[in-house]
This record gives C-alpha cells, sequence and structure tokens, in this order.
C-alpha cells in the first residue's frame, strides 16, 4: 500500500510539474512580457530596466526555475490590472468558487442519484428510458441558455432573484440551479452503472433469496456498496465542474476563481490568468490523487497493477 | 462504408465486435433513438450544406429600418422574415441556416483532429505497453488536469478568434477521450491470436496496427466521435458567446445569443431561437450516438 501511494504521489509531482511548465509557457507566448508589464507608452528606457529587473534576459530555463521557486514560496507574480500580488487577489476570490461548487455539487448529487438509481433498478423499462431522456435533455442544453432563461424567469418575470453579483446567499442560487444542472447527466449515469453493477452482485441475489424487502435490499445492499466507485468517478468528472464554473461566473458575474480567470483574459492580464489556470490544474491532481488512494485502500486489487 | 474484414487466413475477434458494415439493415430499423436522433443530423447536415440555396435572405445585409422585426407568429411578424430580424437587421432565419455551417463544421473538422491524435496515441499505448504506454498514459493525465475552457479561452485570446483556431485549440484539447477508450481496447485486441498470426506472417507494425487492429476499434470510434462532436459544438459555442470564439459577422449560433443578450428582456426569441436549435442538434447527435452504442453492444449499456 505505501508503495502504491508512493508511486500514485511521484506520478502526481509529475503531472504537476509539466502543468505548471505548460502555465509558465502561457505567459511566454503571448508575446513580449516586458512591454506588457512596462504598460502602454513605456520608453524603451523603461522597458531595458524591466528586461533587466525580471531576469527576461535570462535564459527560458532559468526564468521557468526562478518562477517555480517563487509560486513554491506562496509569490504568484502581480497583476498587471489590478496592481495587486496574484495570490492575494486568489485568496479573495476562491471562497465565492468554492460555495458555488459545494452548491452545485450538492444540486447535482440530489437529483442524480435518486434518478440514477430509479433507472439503475427499472433498468430497461419506461422509467430507464425517462431517466436517460432527461438526462440527454441536460447534456443538449447549452449551459449558458439555460442561464439566461433562468435570470429571464426569475429575475426580471418574478422578480424572485438576483441576476449578477455575489453580495448575498440569494446571489448563488441561479448559478448554483445552471452548473448543478451541467453537471447532472454524467453522474446519473455513472450512478446508473454503477448500480446495475451492485445489483447483479451473489449478496444482493442472496438477500433477496432470504425475503428481504426489495427497496431494503436496494438501498441498504446495493447502494452502499455503488457509491464507492461512483464517489470516486465523480472527483475525476470535477474537471467539468471546474470548467462549467468559468462560464457560469461570467455569466452572473459571481465574483469567483472562474470570473477573475475571464476578466483576466479581456484585459490580458496573463500573471493572473497563469495563475488560474495552475491552481485549477492542481485542485484536480490532487482530488484524483485522492481518490486513487481512498480506491486502492478500499480495494485491494487496485494497487498492483 | 467499406469492407473491414481481414484476410480469410486470420480469424476475426470475438463476437462482440462486430464491424458496422455487417450489422443488418432491420437491426439500424429497430433502434428508434439511432433513427430520430440520425435523421434530425442528416436534416441539419443537409440544410448546412444547401445553406445558399435554402436562406430566403442575405446573412450578413444589415437593414436598419427593421431591426428586431419578430416571428411570423408574434404580432407584428410578417413572412417577410419568418424568424424576425436581428438587432441589426438581419433576417434571423438565414442567420440561423447559415449558423449551422459554423457548428457543424467546427465539431466536425475539431473531432477529426482530436480522434486522429487520441488514435494514435491510444494505439501505440495499448499495442506497445510497457514505457511507450507510460508516456500515452501520463499525456493523458497532463491533459485531463489542465481545465480545458479556460486553456481554450486563453489561447483564442492570445491568437485571435476565428473558425480555424477554433477548431485546432479544440481539436488539440479534445483527444483524451479518444486515447483512453482506444488504449484500452487496443491492448486486449494485441493480446489476440489473429495479431500473432500477422506477427508470425511477417507483417509490419504499421500494417499490424492500421490494418488488423484499427479496423476492429471502429464501432467505439464512431460512438465517442459522436460524443466529442456534440460536445465540441457546445464548447464553440460557449467560447463565441464568452466572445472569445468565432468573431462576429459570422453567423454561430452562440454568437447569435451572445450579441441578442442585451435586447432578451424585450425579443426573448432572440436567443430563444438559436438556442433552441443548438439544443436540438446536440440532443440529436447524442440521440443516435446512443442508438449507436446500443447496436454495437446491445448488452453493454452503461
Amino acid at each position: 500500500m505505501l508503495i502504491y501511494i508512493l508511486k500514485r504521489l511521484g506520478l502526481a509531482v509529475l503531472v504537476a510539474l509539466c502543468v505548471s511548465v505548460l502555465a509558465f509557457a502561457l505567459l511566454r507566448v503571448q508575446g513580449n512580457a516586458a512591454s506588457a508589464l512596462a504598460g502602454e507608452g513605456a520608453s524603451a528606457e523603461d522597458i531595458a530596466i524591466i528586461i533587466r529587473t525580471h531576469g527576461l534576459d535570462r535564459p527560458v530555463v532559468v526564468q521557468y526555475l526562478t518562477w517555480l521557486a517563487n509560486v513554491l514560496q506562496g509569490d504568484l507574480g502581480t497583476s498587471y490590472f489590478f496592481k495587486r500580488p496574484v495570490a492575494e487577489l486568489i485568496v479573495s476570490k476562491i471562497g465565492n468558487t468554492v460555495i458555488l461548487a459545494i452548491m452545485s455539487l450538492a444540486i447535482a448529487l440530489t437529483l442524480a442519484v435518486p434518478l440514477g438509481v430509479l433507472a439503475a433498478v427499472y433498468s430497461g423499462s419506461w422509467i430507464d428510458r425517462i431517466c436517460s431522456g432527461i438526462s440527454l435533455l441536460g447534456q443538449a442544453l447549452p449551459s449558458f441558455f439555460l442561464a439566461l432563461c433562468l435570470v429571464m424567469l426569475f429575475a426580471i418575470h418574478l422578480r424572485l432573484l438576483p441576476a449578477s453579483g455575489a453580495q448575498t446567499w440569494q446571489h448563488f442560487i441561479l448559478p448554483a440551479v445552471t452548473l448543478g444542472y451541467y453537471i447532472t447527466p454524467p453522474f446519473m449515469r455513472l450512478v446508473r452503472a454503477g448500480m446495475i453493477d451492485a445489483l447483479s452482485n451473489d449478496y444482493v441475489r442472496t438477500a433477496r433469496a432470504k425475503g428481504i424487502p426489495s427497496h431494503k435490499v436496494v438501498l441498504k445492499h446495493a447502494l452502499r456498496n455503488a457509491l464507492v466507485p461512483v464517489v470516486g468517478l465523480v472527483t475525476v468528472q470535477l474537471g467539468l465542474l471546474i470548467g462549467g464554473s468559468v462560464v457560469i461566473e461570467s455569466i452572473f458575474a459571481l465574483d469567483g476563481l472562474g470570473y477573475l480567470a475571464y476578466q483576466s483574459i479581456g484585459y490580458r492580464d496573463f500573471p493572473v490568468l497563469q495563475a488560474v489556470v495552475l491552481l485549477l490544474s492542481l485542485v484536480y491532481v490532487v482530488l484524483t490523487l485522492l481518490s486513487d488512494v481512498v480506491n486502492a485502500w478500499l480495494d485491494p486489487r487496485l494497487r498492483v497493477s | 462504408m467499406t469492407d473491414t474484414t481481414p484476410t480469410a487466413s486470420i480469424p476475426t475477434p470475438g463476437a462482440s465486435m462486430k464491424s458496422p458494415s455487417r450489422l443488418s439493415l432491420r437491426r439500424i430499423a429497430e433502434q428508434p433513438s439511432l433513427l430520430v436522433g440520425g435523421g434530425i443530423v442528416v436534416l441539419m447536415i443537409l440544410i448546412a450544406i444547401f445553406a445558399p440555396l435554402l436562406a430566403p435572405h442575405d446573412p450578413f445585409v444589415q437593414n436598419i429600418a427593421a431591426r428586431t422585426v419578430p416571428p411570423v407568429w408574434y404580432d407584428g411578424g410578417s413572412w417577410e422574415h419568418i424568424l424576425g430580424t436581428d438587432q441589426l437587421g438581419r433576417d434571423y432565419l438565414s442567420r440561423l441556416i447559415y449558423g449551422a455551417r459554423i457548428s457543424l463544421f467546427i465539431g466536425f473538422a475539431a473531432v477529426a483532429i482530436a480522434g486522429v491524435i487520441g488514435t494514435t496515441l491510444g494505439l501505440l499505448g495499448g499495442y506497445f505497453g510497457g514505457r511507450v504506454d507510460m508516456v500515452v498514459t501520463f499525456l493523458t493525465t497532463v491533459r485531463l488536469s489542465l481545465p480545458i475552457i479556460l486553456v481554450a479561452l486563453a489561447i483564442v485570446a492570445i491568437f485571435g478568434g476565428s473558425v480555424t483556431i477554433v477548431v485546432i485549440v479544440l481539436g488539440l484539447l479534445k483527444w483524451d477521450r479518444f486515447a483512453v477508450v482506444v488504449r484500452a481496447t487496443a491492448a486486449q485486441i494485441s493480446r489476440l491470436d489473429y495479431i500473432n498470426s500477422a506477427k508470425a506472417a511477417g507483417a509490419s507494425t504499421f500494417y499490424i496496427l492500421t490494418r488488423e487492429v484499427l479496423p476492429n476499434l471502429a464501432p467505439q470510434l464512431i460512438v465517442i466521435a459522436t460524443i466529442e462532436i456534440a460536445s465540441a459544438i457546445l464548447m464553440e459555442a460557449a467560447l463565441s458567446f464568452l466572445g472569445l470564439g468565432v468573431q462576429p459577422p459570422t453567423p454561430s449560433w452562440g454568437l447569435m445569443i451572445s450579441e441578442a443578450k442585451n435586447y432578451m428582456f424585450f425579443s426573448f426569441w432572440l436567443i430563444a431561437i438559436p438556442g433552441t436549435a443548438l439544443a436540438l442538434l446536440v440532443f440529436a447527435i447524442n440521440l443516435a450516438g446512443d442508438g449507436l452504442r446500443d447496436l454495437i453492444s446491445p448488452d453493454g449499456r452503461g
């Protein structure tokens, strides 16, 4: 088990390093970093000073290592636009994104687990078809279009909820519903597949043969076992949640990391963009690492390969 | 579809990997989702191809005198502009028809690029195993850990938005599912007897990969391609909606929604029409994909 964890950890570190190279490259391919730093109307002398003070005349590898060392110490550079340390900006925005993620995850699971279980128990019947129809429709409806429809209905016609911003908890309802709806279909498919798998096991047949009522067999015996692999797969699907939050936060002007990244693209504020890309990738790397380790702990067969 | 059956001396792999060419038309007819979904997709493709013949007006011509004319079923609508006009007075039906071209072209072209990259990586990793496989798995893991929408937005922001850039960016980012599935299946196939027979017969590795392994992956590839085309179409729409995809005045459905969103309070149909078209196309592609998956493995759903 220890060897497995160490191997898996090594892989995660390598992936993280690769991602950091890509994030570093992002700042370099956008052209002249020195003139971007100096701002508009800077003289050739100003640019020369910036090149020297920021070490932009040194070899790229040295620049990357310096940057990496700074990042590891929590120094993510300074925002071109906000003129504040990037780390400070990120800390001030991350809370909103975490709240949005938790709320939409809760909404998605409340929808996906019952629907997935129903579809699995009545697999092949009309209930299953309706559930997969809902999931197909959910996947087809563009999240930004759903967001605009919800704004029209709840913010403009009914005047129940605010359309944009992040001041109160009401501001989070429409974005969370949109994002939750967006990630529900894949979760539902995972729950359905996991349940069908669990229901075909011998212990379920034994439980049924013992005369235990059907709902107890499904909920107590099958669901518990079905959810273990599903939890692991759900973490992998978090990439979808992270990506979706960029679009949703931008539409609702919800002041989180995704909105910050969207703004930074508009302002060509590459240090901020670079930091958000790096951070979101690292979150994904850490979550998949944790899910792999937990799964290997639960299922010893996975440790061998 | 070409006949993919290997030469007679080499036995075909297990029954679960029937090539699509040998599935009878009768079984296709028994798949209502494939018929309905596929029918809508074919219809949309025909509309896209024959857009210049079908569009009643030029999709780029503006008419300041006839801005946001409502569709024919509202008060004030006319048969002159069946779906009304947009905020610049351009005929909405014509823009919608030309928009099908953008969505379908980007969806198919991006997935073609992604399919080539993912299939190549997956084939190499699955067939050779060992170190090659480790590299392929590693590349896939790195790709999966990148937030794809954010990276796509950033690259489009750097290189400028155009249909070509969007196709290249999505093609370079969406190969992961191809690589994962092809790798797993290629690893299974390469252990089968007929591959050993081909090796013994002196076939080159390239021949084995392209003629013996690849054709047997065709069913899986078609299913992944449909899923990925639907997802690429949605991503193009999202990028264009955020202003970092296809640029005006190109009629992209996502861009149409974006341009109309400031007018949606008074003319909701301006976003409802392209939104519905987008949802219908993606729904039809996914429906057809589900049908294809059931057709290929009737008992392997989920």
